[in-house]
């Protein structure tokens, strides 16, 4: 029985013999290593490895740090901010502060928003690219394809470095779904256009516009840009809620749009109010 | 002890590693900017390499060579550097808590310094005894603390001065690195080794 098993594995021995030596030696040196790593054992504030336990996990760097661990350090031992995290938002502030027995105030949640509504059919092209799907390359050949100088290229830049995948293309222009936006900013830095904003959540009109051009220049470019009309200006007054830019309408987002009457007047469409037409 | 003499001079001047070798480039690139720092990291890189020539060795001599398992040379070799590496990681952590957090990532990345691996396998190749081999390891690793030290000591000058704009930065780097190497060969021919 022996024998027979002994001439099975016979030709298989070398690698029997190889994978147990190199196991062998790997086993001596975490060993070793593990005897090290007690013997040279560094005493970390046993707070951060908790911190870091409530922190999200996604190293977005939203914080300023260099991800979630350095954020952790932070606040234990350098009294940072607690409500630096935006994933985490105001829970997690509630939570930290409450863990470190300190008192924060939760900071407003925000999210992304790409101000252009430049699609396919409303802006037009003024030559065909065939380059690298990548706005900033797209940018860098005589200011990109999109006739318009200041809308959304759509070669999802912004996109493809979302963390959370909240950033979807349709019909040529970016779009990011509010409810997967962790407001890490990272879009905010890829777009070369510089079309992506960090808004409050709770504001929910928005102008999605960013051209500065003259209102006959965004006729001839787009059906969707805002011409500086002035129009929704004059209806918010009272308010003081949108002002002019240059040529350009923009919302002042430390306030609220009350009379959202300006959605449905806007002559180009280009304002939109996220709870009705979203 | 002529031969051994004969292994530090050809080590640390004639091959040396980084300038006529071309190994272990990207530390030395990476942690050429401040000498406080290159200084470190040549301690670290000490350490490691003379500690890799022993273990290396001990390992290809005792284990590799009478196993007949000679082929497995790299995979074992790596294994030892990467826990020399960690330890060294460790201990530093410990004593020197700034200069780890100065050497940052370059830390682990001796795990993927070729210098250190190229030395283990040339001193196996060269058929070296122990002792030999421990020489080589320290020379080697001083040679490469040497050209790092040099060439951070020319960066820090070029630093202050104003090349074109083409140049700046790690343009003006690589040319510097490349004038040194070829400064060194001034060496070659000194010893056979």
């Amino acid at each position: 029985m022996i024998e027979t098993v002994l001439t099975i594995i016979e030709p298989y021995l070398p690698i029997i013999k190889t994978v147990f030596a190199i196991t062998c030696i790997g086993f001596g040196c975490s060993f070793a290593l593990a005897i090290a790593a007690k013997f040279f054992e560094v005493k970390d504030d046993p707070r951060i490895g908790e911190v870091n336990e409530l922190l999200p996990g996604a190293n977005c760097g939203a914080c300023g740090y260099a991800g979630c661990m350095d954020y952790a350090k932070a606040v234990v031992m350098d009294d940072a901010e607690l409500n630096r995290c935006a994933p985490g938002g105001a829970d997690l502030t509630a939570t930290l502060a409450e863990y470190l027995g300190k008192t924060a105030e939760a900071a407003e949640k925000q999210v992304a928003i790409v101000l252009c509504m430049g699609t396919n059919d409303a802006a037009k092209c003024r030559f065909e690219y065939n380059g690298i799907a990548d706005c900033r390359a797209a940018h860098l050949v005589g200011g990109g394809d999109k006739a318009c100088t200041y809308g959304c290229l759509g070669y999802s830049s912004c996109a493809t470095v979302c963390p959370t995948q909240a950033i979807e293309m349709v019909d040529g222009v970016a779009k990011v779904h509010p409810e997967l936006c962790i407001s890490c900013g990272k879009c905010v830095t890829a777009c070369p256009r510089n079309l992506i904003k960090l808004v409050p959540e709770k504001n929910t009109v928005h102008i999605l516009c960013s051209s500065n051009d003259k209102g006959p220049i965004v006729r001839k470019v787009c059906t969707k840009g805002c011409i500086g009309c002035t129009m929704c200006v004059k209806l918010t007054k009272e308010e003081e809620s949108v002002f002019m830019d240059g040529f350009l309408a923009k919302i002042d987002y430390s306030k609220e749009v009350q009379n959202k009457v300006i959605v449905e007047k806007c002559p180009p469409k280009c304002i939109i109010d996220t709870t009705i037409n979203n | 002890m002529v031969k051994l003499i004969l292994i530090v001079i050809s080590a640390v001047l004639v091959n040396n590693f980084v300038l006529s070798r071309f190994l272990g480039i990207c530390p030395f690139l990476g942690v050429s900017k401040k000498t406080s720092t290159a200084l470190g990291m040549s301690g670290a890189v000490v350490f490691v390499m003379t500690l890799a020539a022993a273990v290396t060795w001990l390992v290809q001599t005792y284990v590799l060579k009478p196993l007949d398992i000679g082929y497995m040379q790299t995979i074992a070799f790596i294994l030892i550097i990467a826990s020399l590496v960690q330890l060294v990681e460790i201990i530093l952590k410990k004593f020197l808590p700034s200069l780890h957090a100065a050497l940052g990532i370059f830390l682990p990345l001796i795990t993927t310094n070729c210098a250190v691996l190229g030395m283990a396998v040339l001193a196996i190749q060269k058929n070296f005894t122990f002792v030999e081999t421990v020489v080589f390891g320290f020379a080697s690793s001083l040679g490469f603390a040497l050209a790092l030290v040099l060439f951070t000591g020319l960066r820090e000058k070029i630093d202050r001065s104003n090349p074109p704009k083409a140049f700046k930065g790690v343009a003006i780097a690589l040319i510097t690195a490349a004038l040194l190497s070829m400064a060194f060969m001034g060496f070659s021919g000194l010893v056979k080794i």
